[in-house]
């Protein structure tokens, strides 16, 4: 009983160490999925990182340098001006009409500060997959697989 | 062709049915002729999978665009290796791929076991079958690669249709290194399969001693081994195709892949204490258990686009399969643990927290924390869903905090782990063992600090690394002198003579050698410098110690591509050291572009350059620059590790001299018997 009891104390230690490293880790990463909407309406003050996805503005992108200013769009109605300057570079995949995900926290002015991008590339067959996959005989197009941009060959 | 490939798909799952039936009635009923031919029925799966396969790579090679995987997934341009590879291009040749070699490792299973008399290779069987047949319904019913292209005109008809040209092999996976990641990853994903069908066996038959677990331990290395190659050699083809600077992203598909390998690690040190003690039998059940769960999970997390990844598959209707099949054998597979309780039994008990079982343990301990964290990670944004109605990512900040601690302490685990005794080690042997390694230790971690290191993981990454890395020379040094003084030969050639007659001890040394290796690579991200710098043909910029000088931009095409070619120099210390031309590239089949990232590697650090983009009003090229400390370090680790494996794989010398007699002698007997009819 003793013995077993000494190493539960290790075991204990040992998880809770994970634990408090898993926490702090997750304050510091968490980001919440936002929709462009919500974000227009969240509370000016709010300092919480987001992630939202969209459609890339054709036309509104502007490079200057690694950097990128864009408008990110919801639908008709709901944009999002984005600026990113992450670390990394922008992705082959984002070009006009491609579907992108930005990470990153909303400005006083309600502008979006993104450092961190994500693109999926809409090109012709993903575009109409993605919405209608259900429904294959609204293709015009041949067909061909919904996955037709796996980027990994599993 | 395609009828073909269908007919043999429907060929091999009646086989598997049939095999099924015979293997499992046969051993039950203990009818050794229905056992026999529920195994040549194994054979014969395979070899109807493999038809299957050869249909579909035939289609490829004829650019047979009337099938629908093969307009997706090829064109006629495409080299003659990529249109090979194509079959594991996409998600349903993937997944045909995948039952092909999973009947194949259960052939193999068969063929090498052939002699064995008993019920557990059977019911082994019997499990690799129904695995397979699971996946060979899948790729009968729920993701056909033979299906051909049809298109509705309006009228509510399918016509059947092929296009002029297909739509091409994704450009990011026109690369050799993803020609050989795919497989490498199958291998060990499903050669996972196999231990688990040892361990269901043994349940089955109830012989839960330490035999099956001698019989799965090749198997297992071997998964392992695929598994890890594979895993690397994705980070490798991220780092030089993707051209965002790193090799690993905590990419949900990459979890994916590093879960099972994070318990099958934790399974590979287990079984040694279940071998050599008798104790942990439950816990190697539910670990070889998980691994197998988290195999086929990872394929179906790669497959059913629920959590989002760059990996960008799409989404899917298999993911329902997948489901139902994971919850039946683990539900099977718990039932068979429950009701096998008693024959589990641990027939001893931990006693130190200085003895190999309590390094065993807490390795085991955190090696789980982290593939649980890895998972929990993975899944959170679908879990913090469907708790609280919000989606929300951890991001890698969360994956690095929990990971780093716990490589560390494995790193440390490695050190000490196989050089404490069995059940308690005493203070004296201790301090004998681990006094220059800790003085190593100490001594590495105040240079790194004095040579500017303030990285805290860092430090004690170099610092823990010295101290393994003595402990590791200590080993082979006093092996290798004690075998001098024995035997009078010369220092290589006792190196090599104790390492080859204890090949599974030594093996062992050199893949902890490979993980540290490995953790230094790492280390170095710590370090990565990165910056950008916008030029016209002559000028210059500096980015960290190196100075770049565009010499020239030009435009570059070829059938499969266009784009763009920057030439620069590189130079440290007003010399240059190599001349890079990194590339911007446009795939019109796909509708894609990519960078060609050009290197420049020394084992101290990558200069790692990018060809951005251009500035639309100048016409000027943008590089993006990163210097990356030590990643070649990864790839030595890996080498190292792999080749390290391989080591403990070949059988010693003294074993396969015993195994030798052991077959003479049996021949002996046989011949007596013969000549005794005879007579």
């Amino acid at each position: 009983m003793k013995r077993q009891f000494r190493f539960g104390i290790g075991i204990t230690v040992i998880l809770a160490a994970i634990i408090y490293f898993a926490i702090a880790g997750f304050q510091e990463g968490k980001a919440y999925y936002r929709t462009i909407d919500e974000v227009h309406a969240l509370d000016p003050g709010a300092d919480e990182r987001l992630r939202v996805a969209g459609i890339v503005k054709p036309g509104s992108i502007v490079r200057e340098g690694p950097t990128v200013a864009f408008t990110l769009a919801q639908d008709t109605t709901h944009t999002l001006a984005v600026h990113y300057a992450g670390s990394q570079p922008v992705p082959d995949t984002f070009k006009d009409g491609a579907e992108a995900i930005v990470e990153g926290y909303r400005k006083p002015d309600g502008s979006f500060e993104a450092d961190h991008i994500q693109a999926k590339c809409a090109s012709k067959y993903e575009a109409q997959y993605s919405k209608e996959a259900q429904h294959p005989s609204n293709v015009p197009m041949y067909g061909g697989s919904t996955d037709s941009t796996a980027a990994s060959g599993y | 062709m395609a009828d073909f490939g269908n007919l043999s798909l429907a060929l091999a799952l009646s086989f598997c049915a049939y095999a099924l039936f015979a293997l499992f009635f046969g051993a039950k009923s203990g009818r050794r002729e229905l056992v026999k031919s529920g195994e040549r029925s194994v054979y014969l799966v395979f070899g109807f999978v493999t038809l299957s396969v050869i249909a579909l790579e035939t289609l490829l090679m004829k650019s047979d665009f009337s099938i629908e995987y093969v307009a997706g997934y090829s064109n006629r341009d495409l080299p003659f290796f990529y249109k090979l590879a194509s079959l594991w291009g996409g998600q349903k040749g993937s997944l045909l791929f995948w039952s092909w070699i999973l009947t194949g490792y259960a052939a193999l299973v068969a063929f090498r076991n052939r002699q064995y008399a008993g019920k557990l290779i059977p019911y082994t069987l019997g499990v690799l079958t129904l695995t397979s047949a699971f996946f060979l319904i899948v790729n009968k019913f729920g993701a056909n690669p033979f299906e051909r292209l049809v298109i509705d005109h309006g009228d509510g008809i399918k016509h059947a249709f092929t296009p002029q040209d297909g739509k091409g092999l994704n450009p990011l996976l026109q690369h050799p290194a993803m020609v050989i990641h795919p497989p490498m990853l199958y291998l060990g994903y499903i050669g996972f399969v196999v231990p688990f069908a040892f361990c269901m066996g043994a349940l089955l038959t109830r012989e839960l001693g330490a035999s099956w677990i001698r019989m799965a331990r090749r198997w297992t290395l071997t998964a392992w081994l695929f598994l890890g190659t594979g895993i690397l050699l994705g980070g490798r083809w991220a780092y030089v195709e993707l051209g965002w600077g790193g090799y690993w992203a905590w990419d949900p598909v990459e979890n994916a892949s590093l879960m099972p390998w994070l318990t099958g690690t934790a399974f590979l040190h287990s079984v040694i204490v279940q071998e050599r003690k008798n104790m942990l039998k439950v816990w190697n059940v539910v670990l070889i258990l998980a691994t197998y769960m988290l195999a086929i999970f990872g394929t179906f997390l790669t497959r059913s686009g629920i959590v989002s990844s760059v990996h960008a598959f799409a989404q899917s209707t298999i993911g329902d399969y997948f489901v139902v099949f994971l919850i039946a054998m683990g539900g099977f597979a718990t039932y068979l643990v429950l009701t096998r309780l008693e024959f589990l039994k641990s027939d001893n008990q931990l006693d130190s927290y200085a003895s190999r079982e309590a390094s065993f343990l807490f390795n085991n301990l955190v090696l789980l924390a982290a593939c649980f964290a890895v998972l929990w990670g993975t899944l959170f944004p679908v879990i913090s869903e469907l708790i609280q109605d919000e989606k929300v990512s951890v991001g890698a900040p969360f994956f690095n905090k929990i990971n780093v601690p716990i490589g560390l302490f494995l790193l440390f685990l490695t050190g000490v782990g196989p050089l404490l005794a069995w059940r308690k080690t005493s203070y004296e042997s201790m301090r004998r063992i681990f006094l220059w390694p800790t003085l190593a230790g100490v001594v590495c971690g105040i240079a790194c600090l004095a040579g500017g290191i303030r990285s805290l993981a860092a430090l004690m990454s170099f610092s823990i690394s010295a101290f393994v890395l003595t402990t590791l020379v200590t080993e082979f040094g006093r092996a290798t002198r004690l075998r001098m003084r024995n035997t009078r030969e010369n220092v290589a050639r006792a190196l090599f003579e104790i390492t080859a007659t204890n090949k599974r001890r030594y093996g062992g040394y050199i893949v902890h050698l490979g993980f540290l290796i490995l953790l230094v690579g790492f280390t170095g991200q710590a370090f990565t410098t990165e910056g950008w710098g916008e030029t016209q043909v002559g000028d210059k910029f500096t980015i960290g110690k190196y100075d770049f000088e565009c010499l020239n931009i030009e435009d570059i095409s070829d059938p499969n591509y266009s784009g763009m070619r920057a030439t620069l120099t590189v130079s440290k210390n007003g010399k240059v050291i190599d001349t890079l031309a990194p590339e911007k590239r446009f795939y019109p089949a796909s509708e894609q572009a990519t960078s060609e990232v050009r290197m420049h590697h020394t084992l101290r650090e990558d200069v790692y350059v990018v060809f951005s983009n251009t500035n639309e009003k100048t016409g000027a090229a943008i590089m993006q620059v990163w210097i990356n400390p030590l990643v070649q370090w990864v790839w030595v680790g890996g080498f190292v590790m792999a080749f390290g494996t391989l080591l403990t794989l070949v059988p010693n010398r003294k074993d396969r001299e015993l195994a030798r007699r052991k077959r003479s002698i049996e021949q002996l007997l046989k011949d007596t018997e013969a000549a005794a009819v005879v007579r």
